[in-house]
């Protein structure tokens, strides 16, 4: 056991006021839904989107590409390791995915025509020409690769 | 890494955060939500010059803001290793992690809610605007603290490495950072090289830029915006926010029986098309971050207010047809003076299209879209 250092006390009372300071801003920043009656219903449902965002990327998400990016080490060991010329395009697809995720399955039609007069019909086939085409250049770089190294090694 | 990513979420986000806190302002009056306390940028009258200033603020937060996920996810993968360690004793150290739930939490859901809005899909069924809008409160709250721990580590770490010796290493000569908290206790054989992740998030922001940049540009560019409903449009047409249908309108109050009402005076379509009419090339900006620039042609707001006996008017209040949260927009005494302010008649050359607003819409410099109002009945000048 022992006293934290004298010298570090003033350190720790900064970080003190600051972590107060930083949850005495974020619960004022609540009370901007708190003064609008009409809002109240939706506050549950505010709460429970900002805690499943991080769970769903904690222990959802997270778990998810680390267990992808394991099994790519099952990957047959090439002269070229493969690793990499499937893991850019899988992430590529991830990525996109993510992002444009309503458009591709679909999701929020009437009011994306309500909005713009148009549908969401093309983006999954356009979702997926893009995933195809990533996975080919990749495929195709690989190729390259492949036949310039045995090329040097004659 | 995590310094490297960090030093770029410290750079870039703050535009995000103030360009966010200034679309805020610039919806003047009609702010959504309307009571924030003192959480807001000082309020100013929104300016009319440059006419692309909503355009680039807007623009700027929704692409910025896209183009930066694989850069936090990139981030929140650098310091995981952190969620699985075993909680100090101290009260502090466990208040301060505490706070992260803050910072991650309010980072993850502005990403969220902001990507789900400006694809129409709001299957969160709570207020987009004030729930982005206190999300941001929270985060700003998070990132602060955080910046202010973590800014001397993150200094350290940058000089401890040299960025271009690091681009000089190739995969073969890659080998792990000294043991620390970040750092796998049994790192396995690196598949990467440093260089090689930092391309590797780079290329994604990229792939992002290129898939978003386009729902700001106009001509055949506007077709790279490949999956975001703003990359299409219809044939020969410019996007719109509400089409007509949508709008409930009943044709009959928009037909040969609509009148302008300006107050003392009301005018039918014919009437406002004998009046000198003006062209200005304009940009409409949404808050989706989607923008396009047209030629529309028109009756100068400030006519208008000539006519309506008011000629140096401290504002104005604009009616449309419609029935709905956006059918009334307020001006300010600049966007209703400014010399390409317009009540407009027509876009290149022809007719304003139902969609567009026909029999008139306004259209001022720099003014968020959403307070362009389509359809318009009523415009009252104030005194």
């Amino acid at each position: 056991m022992s006293a934290p250092a004298p010298t570090r006390t003033p350190v720790r009372l900064a970080q003190a006021v600051g972590v107060l300071g930083c949850v005495a801003l974020a619960g004022y920043a609540a009370t901007i839904v708190v003064r609008d009656p009409t809002l109240h219903p939706s506050i549950p449902w505010m709460l429970v989107w900002f805690a499943g965002a991080v769970l769903l990327h904690d222990l959802v998400l997270f778990p998810l590409y680390a267990a992808a990016d394991r099994a790519l080490a099952l990957l047959p060991a090439t002269r070229v390791p493969l690793v990499n010329h499937v893991r850019l395009p899988l992430l590529g697809a991830g990525l996109t995915l993510l992002v444009y995720l309503p458009g591709i399955i679909r999701q929020g039609g009437p009011v994306v025509h309500a909005a713009t007069g148009l549908d969401q019909e093309p983006f999954l086939a356009r979702w997926l020409w893009l995933v195809l085409a990533m996975a080919g250049v990749s495929a195709l770089v690989w190729v390259v690769r492949v036949t310039r190294r045995s090329a040097a090694d004659g | 890494m995590t310094s490297v990513f960090g030093l770029v979420l410290l750079c870039a986000l703050p535009v995000v955060i103030v360009t966010g806190l200034l679309d805020w302002v610039a919806y003047g009056s009609g702010s959504i939500p309307g009571d924030v306390g003192g959480l807001h940028l000082p309020r100013f009258d929104w300016p009319t010059r440059p006419a692309w200033l909503f355009r680039l603020t807007q623009g700027l937060h929704v692409g910025l803001g896209i183009v930066l996920v694989p850069v936090v996810l990139a981030k929140l993968w650098s310091v995981i290793p952190k969620l699985f360690t075993r909680p100090d004793r101290d009260l502090l150290e466990l208040a301060e992690r505490g706070t992260l739930v803050l910072l991650v939490g309010g980072i993850l859901f502005e990403i969220v809610t902001g990507l789900l809005n400006i694809q129409y899909d709001y299957v969160f069924g709570f207020s987009f605007y004030a729930a982005h809008y206190t999300g941001a409160w929270v985060f700003i709250a998070g990132f602060v603290l955080h910046v202010a721990l973590k800014l001397p580590t993150m200094v350290r770490s940058l000089r401890s490495r040299s960025l271009r010796a690091e681009l000089r290493t190739p995969l073969a000569e890659t080998r792990p950072e000294p043991p620390h908290d970040l750092v796998a206790p049994e790192p396995a054989r690196p598949t990467m090289s440093r260089r090689g992740a930092l391309a590797l998030v780079g290329g994604g922001s990229l792939l992002l830029a290129g898939l978003t940049v386009g729902q700001t540009l106009d001509g055949p560019l506007r077709a790279t915006a490949l999956l975001l409903p703003r990359g299409r449009t219809a044939p020969g047409d410019f996007p719109v926010n509400r089409t007509f249908e949508a709008s409930a309108i009943d044709a009959r109050d928009v037909g040969d029986s609509w009148r302008l009402d300006l107050g003392n005076v009301r005018l039918t379509r014919a009437e406002l098309a004998a009046l000198p009419q003006h062209t200005a090339e304009l940009p409409i900006a949404c808050v989706e971050g989607w923008s396009t620039q047209q030629t529309w042609s028109g009756v100068r707001l400030r006519d208008l207010a000539a006519l309506a006996g008011v000629p140096s008017p401290s504002g104005a209040d604009v009616r449309s047809v419609e029935n709905g949260p956006f059918a009334h927009a307020a001006l300010t005494a600049d966007q209703v003076l400014h010399p390409d302010a317009l009540l407009a008649l027509r876009v290149n050359g022809a007719d304003l299209s139902p969609d567009h607003g026909y029999p008139a819409r306004v259209i001022v410099p720099a003014l968020p879209g959403v307070h362009c109002t389509k359809w318009v009945a009523a415009i009252g000048f104030a005194r």
